[in-house]
């Protein structure tokens, strides 16, 4: 059975929660206890139906206040796949939610109010949904039954939606007409909507194909740990451990141990008591080489061929996720895979306004939210991939020196 | 291109990424632990990290917080399991906490000694200077955990701020802190009850008996099975009788609630858990105090 990480993204009244609580309740992964906690909690709230909404609020202050203030994991598994929801907050100013929640999807799913149609907002979940590289996106079009099922209406959006999407340039869009809150077309066909016949969201997700979202062809292993166990039958052991982030590597193979470009040859691929003949993304290993060299956590061994850019100068679509706003030239800790440098942002390039999808020329500086263009500046090389090719060693996070937290995400071009 | 076969099911996807957390905590911290508490999720974690650092033993110490009433054979599984993997076991105990004056003891019929491990487990962190304490929560447990980060910060009281988690992305975690400071880490984070017990038939990890059926003097409270102790008081009209039990959970005797059933297997225990209606906390007392009880604990630095 295979695993697959989907994100959700709607405006408020779109019909998320409710969406998710029908995914949950059909496939039978809401327990008794907690529907019997949630329609207790409505019920004192004064609400006339059950709201599913409540299941996935989970903080007293998104019950007391009716929001969802944080991104919620949500887990369900049908006899052909596991699923695990990211369910992000929808309401404007939680953009880096939603970044958060996208970073490690499979399939975002995009709900659209069929009354409403494509809005501001549909263009900014869309347009963060590919910016984070997220392969599938599944357009749900929503509350059909308000609308009599109508197949124009449905239509109508659907042609929208494909207008604005040309100028992203998407690789796999679906559209599904649904009624959350009856059920047409999410787990069960809809008896109103014959003229649909794409199948259901959730055949959707248990068929879509996902086994080409890792990138298989650029060998890559950011080193993560060494593993020395000094001790009796293993006394010269040295194990370098961590998660494939790119292609096949095999024992045997020569590969280049990166910044120091050594090279050497894999002598095993060890798991726990065995050793294995190749090793792919995403599994989590150790290699042995034949060669005795100083390799340490933030270094990186790929393939002979294709090697990762190595660089100091980095261009990158930035995530602003902090209060406080970024300054040109101040000094940032740089995450990138396994290794850690200390970076600056020199330039920024342009920002985007992601309801028009406009570059804006004149910024100086972010605030939260903003998403941007940046050259970037680091003290020690790093070894990136363009995060269109390769998502892991791709990506980047800024962390403030002086108060530890994240400040933003980054996706180099 | 070629990619037949390259493809991991979902408990070999879950395994290699909380291997992975594992390994971040070893490398980001310099005194992590991971906290033992002889349930299911925490044995699983055990093995996790013991396949992580393979052919070297786990470089970290498993950390017991112990109320003092705990089933027997949760110890002698704990003692049993630390001697084979060769690691250093320390033991916060609730007990101590109660002697010197740290906590008070809680009375009347439902007293538990699950709130005071709080204040046991952030004195062990301090004393022992720990910056990071790994546990086996996960999100599917309960609505606070679904929001948890893998790498959880807590401030120098301990204490989670839910509404102000560091943004966590792709898996790149930012352990980063100051000093007095710790964090949490939950490598099983994504793990549902149903991929545990799976993966503990595939791993074939050998687990307590308690999870297995058997017979034990037992006393019903609100519709709860609760093992009978000598420190378990009894209110007037419950009557303690031999049941045939298993726990689905362990935690301390006080507040784990015991279930009637016959498997005696790792198939049957999946077969039960498939078919089971209610989620695995709702037979824990712990859990039953009020609405917000887990996210209220959890904030004063609960596991």
């Amino acid at each position: 059975m295979e695993l697959l990480r989907f994100t959700t993204a709607g405006s408020v009244d779109d019909g998320k929660s409710t969406l998710i609580g029908r995914l949950l309740f059909d496939s039978k992964s809401i327990f008794e206890d907690q529907l019997e906690a949630v329609k207790r909690a409505s019920i004192q709230k004064g609400s006339e139906y059950i709201n599913l909404a409540l299941l996935t609020d989970g903080l007293r202050a998104e019950r007391e206040q009716g929001i969802t203030i944080d991104v919620a994991y949500r887990y369900f598994a049908t006899p052909k796949r596991k699923f695990i929801i990211a369910d992000t907050p929808g309401h404007i100013q939680y953009t880096r939610n939603m970044v958060t929640g996208a970073s490690t999807a499979n399939v975002a799913i995009i709900l659209v109010d069929v009354r409403n149609g494509v809005i501001d907002q549909t263009y900014r979940h869309t347009y963060i949904a590919n910016l984070l590289g997220i392969p599938h996106i599944i357009v749900c079009i929503n509350k059909m039954d308000l609308v009599d099922f109508s197949r124009e209406a449905y239509e109508k959006i659907k042609e929208d939606f494909q207008e604005f999407a040309t100028r992203l340039q998407l690789n796999d869009v679906r559209f599904i007409p649904i009624s959350a809150l009856k059920g047409d077309n999410v787990v069960e066909p809809s008896v109103h909507m014959t003229w649909y016949e794409q199948g259901t969201l959730r055949n959707i997700l248990e068929n879509i194909d996902i086994t080409s979202d890792h990138n298989f062809i650029e060998p890559r292993f950011p080193v993560q740990y060494v593993v020395r166990p000094l001790t009796g039958e293993h006394h010269d052991y040295r194990g370098y451990a961590g998660r494939i982030a790119g292609g096949v590597f095999k024992k045997g193979d020569k590969v280049i141990v990166l910044p120091d470009r050594l090279t050497s040859t894999i002598r095993s691929i060890d798991t726990f008591q065995q050793q294995i003949s190749r090793a792919y993304p995403p599994m989590s290993v150790s290699f042995t080489l034949e060669d005795d060299i100083d390799i340490s956590r933030g270094d990186m061994i790929v393939g002979e061929k294709n090697p990762p850019e190595v660089g100091q100068e980095i261009r990158a679509m930035l995530c602003w996720f902090n209060p406080k706003p970024m300054q040109l030239n101040g000094k940032f800790i740089l995450k990138h895979t396994t290794r850690e440098v200390k970076a600056m942002v020199k330039e920024v390039i342009y920002k985007v306004n992601v309801n028009s999808l406009e570059e804006i020329k004149d910024g100086k500086t972010l605030v939260m939210n903003d998403i941007a263009c940046v050259r970037l500046k680091t003290t020690k090389p790093i070894f990136y991939d363009p995060y269109k090719q390769n998502r892991i060693t791709g990506s980047l996070i800024l962390v403030d020196e002086a108060t530890n937290e994240t400040l933003a995400a980054g996706m180099i071009l | 291109m070629v990619m037949e076969g390259l493809s991991l099911s979902h408990l070999r996807e879950l395994e290699s990424e909380s291997i992975y957390v594992i390994r971040e905590v070893a490398a980001q911290f310099e005194r992590p632990c991971l906290l033992f508490s002889g349930g299911k999720d925490s044995i699983v974690l055990t093995h996790l990290a013991k396949k992580g650092f393979w052919p070297a033993k786990i470089p970290f110490p498993l950390l017991h917080i112990d109320t003092g009433h705990n089933f027997i054979e949760t110890i002698e599984y704990r003692d049993n399991l630390v001697k084979e993997l060769g690691v250093q076991l320390l033991v916060g105990s609730v007990q101590q906490s109660i002697d010197q004056g740290r906590v008070v003891e809680e009375t009347g019929y439902n007293a538990s000694r699950n709130v005071l491990q709080t204040v046991t487990l952030l004195d062990t962190i301090e004393t022992c200077k720990f910056d990071a304490a790994m546990g086996g929560a996960r999100r599917d447990e309960e609505k606070a955990r679904a929001k948890e980060r893998f790498f959880s910060h807590r401030d120098e009281f301990g204490q989670w701020d839910p509404k102000n988690q560091r943004p966590e992305l792709w898996n790149i975690f930012n352990g980063k802190k100051k000093m007095g400071e710790h964090f949490r880490v939950f490598p099983i984070s994504n793990w549902t009850e149903m991929d545990v017990w799976q993966y503990i038939l595939l791993e074939n990890i050998p687990m307590p008996s308690l999870y297995f059926t058997h017979q034990r003097e037992v006393f019903n409270r609100d519709g709860v099975w609760l093992a009978a102790a000598p420190f378990m008081k009894l209110r007037p009209g419950e009557k303690v009788e031999v049941r045939t039990v298993r726990c689905r959970t362990i935690g301390d005797i006080s507040c784990t609630g015991l279930t009637l059933s016959t498997a005696d297997s790792l198939e049957d225990i999946i077969a039960e858990t498939a078919a089971t209606r209610v989620t695995e906390r709702g037979s824990r007392f712990d859990d039953k105090r009020s609405e917000a009880a887990m996210e209220d604990r959890k904030k004063e630095g609960y596991f």
